[in-house]
């Protein structure tokens, strides 16, 4: 007979997960070249944005934190499960009684907060060229939701049984960027024919793009319901196919 | 509960091969249970099946009454674990591991405090808790990870190889340890290749050859039940041809042991004689004449040879 007194709940495995998220941040994201990396690539993308353009600021500052949201929440999590199949560091993780969704859960967790505190440098820089925020609170909502849905992205990314991270580095660069040109980050979904519209609403980019949009310059193509549902269900849909994809292959690695 | 753990029929392949062929054994409270195989045997997937690291194929394991298939994280739970393939985090401090493990097991903050202090203290590495792992040596590592198997206070240990590799001081240090546990009544499992390691630590074995259980007794009565494994341990004064004692009635095998040649018999008594009995008949005279009871390594070696 089973000592029921004890069964794990949903609770104490979150405290795991979150566990997991806290190691991570120490060990993948609080170095200098990833730190680094979150200021200077926004920087860099706003450079390249602005030079011989005459772009609205508004449109230039909600394009510029899709961007950054979306590189900065898929730049890391990739690369943890190979790094710990590699390190021989994922066994003890996998033994330990954390089940593979709270794995899941406190990478995708690190590379939430990551996501959405760098997307902050593009908006700061916004907010210094004299940008204003009409709808913080759907601009924040916007944050968080599309950091996690991309976070989980990157998670599915990660689910390859491969100790070499450049593997999955590749397959994730290949993902990533054709993403970035079909989400109305560099021509307004407007201003797209029929089918590139068509193409753009299979991205959950757009989405966010589409909610920065409205929160900055208080348009928007989607109706607003439309987009933070969409938004919702790609990160609902993301973090299920992650889970279920890294119990398949979670012991190929080891 | 008097077995907490029970394997049954527990079976693995991987393509074309069975790595693990219908393995069933129980271990009983307090016990410490050996188990041994060659390289390549099934060890360590076993003991990831046990220890819900991989799903058998078929058959299951009961930990403390838990389903180790439906009921993974409640076994684990209740089972401190040294896998052989495992690492800590280099990048952290010994201590920064030790809170980590604490977090994954639920143990609460001032606990994992205070465990983790007794068990670096105990181990030898408290002076060290802040250094970053990645400056340890592979003894100091190795340490470091019992600390975090013990951190939970298991009342089940499952150890993979713990002291393979190890300098002689770390790993008399760690058996020191786990001697010390199973006296408390922790319960402990461990795969080891380490014969004489197996003999004084544990109080039953099993032996597994090619994916299948070969054996499982004390270590005492598989040496007893090996009749033909005794020996006779032998030295002259002078060098001589093996083949020539090789051929006594007695000798069922023989072995050169550098200066000292080993005849194996079912009849220790009747070969003594006739050994005697050469000795006078070529002038010889003996420097060593010993009884020998089959080793562990001996019946190991028998059980397990292709």
């Amino acid at each position: 007979m089973a000592d029921d007194s004890s069964r794990i709940g949903i609770l104490e495995q979150l405290k795991r997960a979150f566990a997991i998220c806290k190691k991570d941040i120490r060990i993948y994201y609080v170095k200098g070249p990833v730190l680094i990396f979150g200021i200077l690539i926004p920087l860099f993308l706003f450079a390249a944005f602005l030079i011989g353009r005459a772009v609205n600021s508004g449109f230039l500052v909600s394009s510029l934190m899709s961007m950054t949201i979306f590189f900065s929440a898929t730049a890391v999590v990739p690369t943890i499960m190979p790094w710990e199949s590699q390190a021989k560091t994922l066994e003890r993780l996998v033994s330990s009684p954390v089940s593979i969704t709270a794995i899941v859960l406190g990478d995708i967790l690190a590379s939430f907060f990551f996501g959405a505190l760098f997307s902050l440098v593009p908006l700061g820089l916004g907010l210094a060229m004299g940008v204003a925020v009409i709808n913080p609170g759907i601009l924040l909502a916007a944050v968080l939701l599309a950091s996690f849905c991309f976070s989980s992205l990157a998670a599915i990314l990660s689910t390859r049984p491969t100790d070499v991270p450049s593997n999955v580095m590749m397959l994730s660069t290949f993902v990533k960027f054709p993403l970035l040109f079909i989400s109305g980050i560099f021509v307004s979904i407007e201003e797209l024919p029929e089918w590139g519209r068509l193409i753009a609403s299979l991205s959950p980019l757009t989405y966010f793009t589409d909610l920065a949009r409205f929160s900055i310059e208080g348009t928007s193509y989607y109706p607003l319901p439309l987009s933070i549902v969409a938004l919702t269900s790609f990160a609902l849909l993301f973090f299920a196919v992650a889970v279920k994809l890294h119990e398949r292959n979670t012991s190929k690695r080891l | 509960m008097k077995n907490v753990i029970d394997a049954v029929n527990l079976t693995k392949g991987y393509g074309p091969i069975t790595a693990v062929d219908r393995v069933s054994f129980t271990v009983e409270s307090g016990e410490f249970f050996g188990f041994l195989g060659p390289n390549g045997a099934g060890k360590t997937t076993t003991i990831r099946m046990l220890t819900g690291v991989i799903k058998p194929d078929s058959g299951t394991a009961y930990v403390k009454g838990h389903d180790i298939r439906r009921e993974a994280i409640e076994a684990k739970q209740v089972m401190g674990i040294l896998p052989e393939t495992a690492n800590a985090y280099v990048d952290l401090t010994a201590w920064q591991n030790l809170m980590f493990l604490g977090e994954l097991y639920g143990v609460s903050r001032p606990l994992r405090r205070e465990r983790a202090a007794q068990l670096l203290k105990e181990l030898g590495l408290y002076e060290r808790k802040d250094q970053i792992v990645k400056g340890f040596s592979k003894g100091m590592k190795q340490r470091l990870l019992v600390c975090m198997a013990l951190l939970s206070d298991p009342r089940i240990l499952v150890l993979d190889e713990p002291t393979s590799g190890l300098d002689v001081q770390s790993a008399r240090l760690i058996k020191e340890m786990l001697q010390g546990l199973n006296r408390k009544g922790v319960t402990i499992f461990i795969t080891t290749h380490n014969m004489e390691e197996a003999n004084q630590l544990c109080d039953r074995v099993a032996i597994i050859n090619h994916g299948r259980i070969a054996v499982i007794d004390q270590p005492e009565k598989l040496r007893v039940m090996s009749e033909e494994l005794q020996s006779i341990e032998i030295a002259f004064d002078r060098p001589v041809e093996i083949e020539s004692l090789a051929k006594l009635p007695s000798v069922v095998d023989e072995k050169k042991m550098g200066d000292k040649v080993r005849l194996y018999t079912q009849d220790p008594n009747g070969l003594i004689n006739q050994i005697v009995d050469y000795a006078r008949g070529e002038g010889l005279r003996f420097t060593a004449l010993n009884m020998l009871t089959p080793s562990l390594e001996d019946v190991f070696v028998k059980l397990t040879k292709k």
